[in-house]
């Protein structure tokens, strides 16, 4: 079984091929590119080093989210358009999944964290459970969008060890220090970020599993609305007839 | 390298708020042009979320594709060139058919080209008017754009003149609004036009001083504005068909009155219009009238090639492809983007 991934998700940029148990190839940058630039660049790299043949892939996986939005599309628009080319399936990794999947086969709970601004953490809980000769990811708190307080309460009401990454540590270390009451830990370089090679691996358990997608039933999942849908919800009056401008 | 006798683009359209796919056979001949507009998602906002914009387009593409392939009755791998828009734009919805594009040439090996939206606009008038050739003199109007080109040789532009503050379309969407029309107001004040006077409100027409063909409609946009505040004040009804009538006329006898100079000054006796503007039925008269009477060619594309469409870019593409103009994987949306840069 041959799995492409990707993941565009956040400051990351990240290719993989994984063939079976075994990494075939992984090109992952955190650098300031946009990631238009660098994600087609990369992947054509990655064909050459390791002379894929797109045509043997069995599936595409993709971290769908959550994450930049723009980001998340330009890695869906990107899979969406192999998928539709090549006639493979897709299969679609929740980031935060992906991002759990970094720290596979730890007895701790997992608790990725992405600095969703505005106070907030995209964020969800994950422990790893036996199975077989190997570990299944299982989900103990599913991912959301919440203030950093919540799911730190959270982790103090499971009263269980936990290992914490991602892009939101950095941001949120001080409220960590301060509101987490359970023995916790950093993840290291390396494994403390989104990594393509995680959502091609998980990304292969569910493609066996048959959780597959069409490239065109695809979309990044926001988990939350766009600012003009929230603020029309909460009925924000959006603007006078004449300040606003056309686009 | 033997000829081939048909060249085959597949284009892909994703700047604003319309999903387009079209596939075009030899710069001129449309075999299919699928376009999904987001209009009703955007009418409550008054005008284009950005970020609604590029979900749908994300939601929207393969759809769009599959059915601009299907109808042309072409498989993806018989293309000899992608096209797509990479710039002016919103940046997230271009990105999504940029990112999209990308993928499609990465996966078949078939060439990618980036157009230009504007030189996509120009380039409509190419494909319902087989004997157009440049150079020539084009306005482009539409919600985002006011340029009058010189069409000097395909893909050669020289903008000659610009707007100065709105766009023409921009305009009509404010004073749409205004008068309670809503979103979009090109076509609706088009249409409650016809029931008023043009001569019931003289509006001013703006003149710039330092480019006689550079345009200015903040100015014309706050006297409807005014005089719809006086008549408030004064207690007196307004007649919105008479306003809008009046305010149309004002933007249409300046648009004619620069676009007519400049094909002069240029001596083309050739003029086209594009862009989602150039499908008002009152400024096509005008053209009509003023260009028959100068004896100047004048060529406009039919409505559905005027507003956002991936044909134009098919068009545009092709030219593009003649002159070897290729574009990378680390192809960019550039939001503004200007005509004739790369």
């Amino acid at each position: 079984m041959k799995i492409l991934a990707l993941d565009s998700s956040g400051l990351v940029a990240s290719v993989a091929v994984v063939e079976d148990d075994c990494l075939l190839a992984e090109f992952t940058v955190n650098y300031k590119k946009t990631h238009s630039q660098t994600l087609l660049p990369m992947l054509e790299e990655v064909r050459k080093v390791i002379e894929l043949d797109l045509d043997s892939l069995d599936a595409i996986a993709v971290a769908s989210g959550p994450g930049s939005f723009t980001g998340l599309r330009i890695g869906s628009a990107t899979v969406k358009g192999l998928g539709l080319a090549l006639g493979k399936p897709l299969v679609e990794v929740p980031t935060l999944e992906g991002l759990a999947y970094n720290l596979y086969g730890t007895d701790k709970l997992v608790c990725p964290l992405m600095d969703a601004r505005r106070n907030q953490v995209y964020t969800g809980i994950y422990t790893f459970v036996k199975k077989g000769s190997g570990w299944r990811l299982e989900t103990v708190e599913s991912q959301c969008a919440v203030d950093i307080r919540v799911i730190l309460e959270k982790l103090n009401a499971l009263g269980r060890e936990v290992i914490l990454l991602g892009d939101g540590v950095p941001v949120f270390a001080d409220r960590i220090r301060e509101l987490l009451r359970v023995p916790y830990s950093y993840a290291a370089a390396g494994r403390n970020r989104q990594t393509a090679a995680s959502v091609a691996a998980l990304g292969a358990v569910y493609f066996a599993e048959g959780r597959i997608v069409s490239a065109a039933r695809h979309q990044p999942e926001y988990l939350r609305m766009s600012q003009a849908e929230r603020e029309r919800a909460q009925g924000v009056v959006l603007e006078e007839s004449w300040g606003v401008k056309h686009l | 390298m033997d000829e081939k006798k048909e060249l085959l683009i597949l284009a892909i359209e994703s700047s604003c708020d319309e999903t387009a796919a079209a596939v075009v056979r030899n710069g001129r001949d449309v075999l299919s042009n699928v376009i999904f507009s987001q209009i009703d998602l955007h009418t409550v906002y008054g005008g284009v979320v950005p970020e609604i914009a590029s979900r749908k387009h994300i939601e929207k593409i393969n759809q769009v594709v599959e059915e601009a392939l299907s109808r042309a009755g072409v498989a993806l791998r018989r293309m000899d060139a992608i096209a797509v828009t990479y710039g002016p734009g919103l940046v997230g919805a271009l990105l999504v058919g940029v990112s999209f594009a990308k993928a499609l040439s990465f996966a078949t090996g078939i060439p990618l080209i980036g157009v230009h939206h504007i030189e996509g606009h120009i380039s409509a008038n190419y494909i319902e008017n087989k004997d157009l050739e440049p150079p020539f003199v084009c306005l482009v109007a539409s919600g985002g754009h006011s340029h009058l080109v010189v069409v000097k040789d395909y893909g050669e532009y020289e903008i000659i003149g610009r707007t100065r503050d709105d766009a023409a379309g921009e305009a009509f969407d404010k004073v749409a609004r205004a008068i309670g029309l809503g979103y979009p107001g090109g076509p609706k004040i088009d249409k409650l036009s016809r029931e008023g006077n043009p001569e019931a409100i003289h509006f001013p027409r703006a003149k710039v001083s330092e480019n006689e063909y550079d345009f200015s409609f903040s100015g014309l946009k706050s006297a409807v504005l005014n005089y719809l505040n006086s008549c408030q004040m004064k207690g007196e009804p307004v007649n919105a068909a008479d306003v809008a009538a009046s305010f149309q006329k004002a933007v249409i006898e300046v648009l004619v009155e620069h676009s007519l100079h400049a094909v002069q000054a240029y001596g083309f006796h050739k003029f086209a219009i594009a862009g989602g503007v150039a499908s008002n039925t009152s400024l096509r008269a005008a053209f009509e009238a003023v260009c028959r009477k100068r004896q100047i060619q004048f060529y406009h594309p039919s409505p559905v090639l005027c507003t956002d469409n991936a044909a134009m870019i098919g068009a545009a593409g092709y030219y593009e492809y003649l002159k070897g103009v290729r574009s990378g994987y680390d192809l960019n949306a550039v939001p503004n983007l200007k005509l004739g840069e790369r």
